[in-house]
């Protein structure tokens, strides 16, 4: 009976035991010059002898809102864990701007740098308020002794009340988090990730398990972060990425390479789609 | 034992649901509208409780023994020794409550700040301060060993109350936490090395008197230690540590800090995630905590004149943990009431049945596991949510 789960070690351990923490590193910004923020050039994944991913290149623009679909074992999760870290490809290029090479970075430095992962199953700490949970994911020295001094500044209580709003959890604010619904849940850990400022956010499944009245408003949310953010999506609902897609670009995975990429309706109307994915 | 582990580890995701409402939180409020540390009517009731008990030993000393309000020698000491192990109940709750470190290893660190306080005493009663001990004359040693150097000054072996279990603890949790060692496991880790310990200081070479430890000092700062005076002085300064640390456990677990322990004891992995590394946070509350316990210790000894191995027992230590629990586990105002009244029970008991006591500590563990497991504070807070309510 250990406090840390495996299920929670295995999404949220960062690479070896060892890594410092990366509160502490000062990384050069990420340099976005060529207005495109992350690039993935003939990146192949094996394992044992299977092509998870097969010279898949792909890239996203600076503030561009990026949906992200197709069937099983596409590739989605695997592409996700490459750019993340967790996976290092076998062949490949992969760049977080123009000065980031992500294939030799660790985890805890890629999340430093500026990329934000949302897993599946949300995570938040069920014992602090939703401020709290905030409070703790905002970016600043998380080291022990700044920490043990830590007055929030009235722009950090500022920015923390903004996102507060932003999800809408204004009247849960100072609310358990443990109280909150899933979908609040959920909508909490992304208002986490943006705590951390990140450059880059990645959304696994954002909606799985929501009612339809909160897979609307996340698709709302998600629409009021594009431009400021850049965001990419990987999602089955249709219904979902057609609301938040708009006249953005959709990629389509296939076979671990991209099958089709363009507006929604492009895509949706392309032959090659519908038959792997769309017209089953 | 199964029992015990559950309430050992941080936070059972699968009773989260059940105990997410009655949690005793430090986050339970508005960290926004957040002022001093304690609301002014806990202020109020703290310093209350601590006027009455400073008020003891001065009834003691001033009226008569025949007049109405006397208050007996034997009750100022024993109300002495409780004040001791209040303060070591508060210092296992700062890391047991808040950090999920259940420690079954906190007698070493109570006994370790007794034995550096301890030498200070055995130097202050021999009659020049470069005569040896008596148990070294006892022994034919020829001279002082090196590392009882500078003990016959008492701020010296204050210091040294507080670092010598403090550095232990360092160095101990820096590789326990460092290896990632949670839960059952570092509890247990911890039990063996206070038993370990205990078996090193029953040796006579290793130098602090072997299986008789310390006892029959005379004097403390020049001061005869045995005076009701003394005693009424030694209560006083006990009830001091007690409050300021009590203020100190509060200021860190109101602090950002105290809510980054908390999270990490309920999802260590995913702090790591956001930025923190838990191990500087766990080593920082674990070493305070330790210092604590060696302060409480020091005053204990100086109280009950004696020290010796048998106080690093792991009964000791797991008596500690029973105060705790008892008195509501992630409270800090709990666990003093949990060892006032456990203490209170088990001295009634020894008297009463003297045979029968452990038989009873255990019996007491297992109701407040099943009956109560937010301890007498949490039945506290549930009865007055129950009147508020029927009240609204």
């Amino acid at each position: 009976m250990r406090t840390d789960l495996p299920v929670e070690t295995g999404e949220y351990a960062l690479g070896s035991g060892d890594t410092p923490g990366y509160g502490r590193m000062a990384p050069a910004e990420v340099d976005l010059s060529h207005g495109v923020i992350l690039y993935l050039e003939d990146v192949t994944v094996e394992f044992d002898g299977f092509r998870a991913l097969n010279r898949l290149s792909l890239d996203i623009g600076v503030g561009e809102l990026r949906c992200i679909i197709g069937p099983n074992g596409a590739g989605k999760t695997t592409m996700m864990d490459v750019i993340t870290g967790k996976t290092r490809p076998g062949a490949g290029r992969v760049y977080f701007g123009q000065n980031y090479d992500l294939t030799g970075m660790s985890e805890a430095s890629i999340a430093h740098a500026g990329i934000g992962r949302k897993f599946q199953r949300p995570t938040v700490f069920e014992h602090h308020t939703v401020f709290e949970n905030l409070e703790l994911a905002l970016k600043t020295d998380k080291s022990v002794w700044p920490t043990l001094f830590a007055r929030l500044t009235g722009s950090e209580r500022e920015r923390i009340e903004k996102t507060v709003e932003l999800l809408r959890l204004q009247p849960q604010m100072h609310q358990l988090a443990g109280l909150l619904s899933h979908g609040q849940k959920q909508w909490l850990e992304i208002g986490m990730l943006l705590m951390q400022e990140p450059r880059l956010l990645l959304l696994d499944e954002p909606v799985a398990g929501m009612t339809d009245a909160e897979t609307e408003r996340t698709a709302e949310l998600f629409l009021a972060l594009k431009g400021q953010h850049s965001l990419m999506v990987v999602e089955h609902d249709m219904d979902f990425v057609g609301a938040i897609a708009g006249d953005g670009k959709v990629t389509v995975l296939c076979e671990g390479s991209v099958l089709a990429e363009g507006s929604m309706q492009a895509v949706q109307n392309d032959p090659k789609v519908i038959e792997v994915y769309l017209g089953r | 034992m199964t029992k015990s582990i559950s309430i050992s580890t941080g936070s059972d995701p699968g009773q989260s649901a059940r105990v997410r409402t009655e949690f005793p939180s430090v986050s339970g409020s508005f960290s926004g509208a957040r002022t001093g540390l304690f609301s002014a009517r806990a202020y109020g009731a703290i310093l209350t409780v601590a006027a009455v008990l400073a008020l003891l030993p001065a009834l003691n000393l001033i009226l008569p023994e025949a007049h109405a309000l006397y208050v007996p020698d034997y009750t100022v000491s024993l109300l002495g020794k409780f004040l001791c192990f209040a303060l070591a109940a508060l210092a296992l709750d700062l890391v047991w409550g808040y950090a999920g470190i259940l420690s079954l290893g906190h007698g070493l660190f109570f006994a370790l700040g007794g034995y550096a306080h301890g030498m200070y005493l055995m130097r202050a009663s021999t009659p020049t301060p470069q005569a040896l001990p008596e148990f070294m004359v006892f022994l034919s040693w020829k001279e002082i060993p090196w590392f009882w150097s500078f003990t016959e000054y008492a701020p010296y072996a204050w210091l040294l109350a507080l670092v010598a279990p403090g550095l232990l603890a360092f160095v101990f949790g820096y590789f326990a936490f460092r290896s990632r060692i949670t839960g059952v496991y570092f509890s247990i880790i911890t039990q063996a090395l206070t038993f370990a310990a205990m078996l090193l200081f029953f040796r006579n070479e290793t130098g602090f008197g072997g299986n008789n430890g310390f006892t029959g000092f005379k004097t403390i700062l020049g001061f005869d230690i045995t005076s009701a005076q003394t005693r009424a002085g030694l209560y006083w300064v006990s009830l001091m540590a007690l409050l300021g640390c009590l203020l100190l456990a509060r200021a860190i677990t109101q602090s950002k800090l105290g809510r980054v322990l908390t999270a990490i004891r309920d999802a260590e992995s995913r702090m790591r995630f956001l930025g923190y590394e838990p191990l500087g946070f766990k080593l920082f509350v674990w070493t305070v905590s330790a210092m604590m316990c060696g302060l409480a210790g020091a005053l204990y000894v100086t109280q009950v004149g004696i020290i010796n191995p048998s106080e690093m027992s792991p009964e000791n230590s797991i008596e500690m943990v029973v105060w705790v629990a008892t008195g509501g586990r992630g409270t800090l105002v709990g666990p003093i009431i949990g060892a006032g009244t456990v203490n209170a029970l088990k001295t009634w008991f020894t008297s009463a049945f003297p045979e029968y006591w452990l038989y009873a500590l255990g019996l007491l563990f297992v109701l407040v596991t099943v009956l109560l497991p937010q301890g007498i504070v949490g039945l506290a807070r549930k009865l007055l949510q129950r009147k508020q309510e029927r009240l609204a």
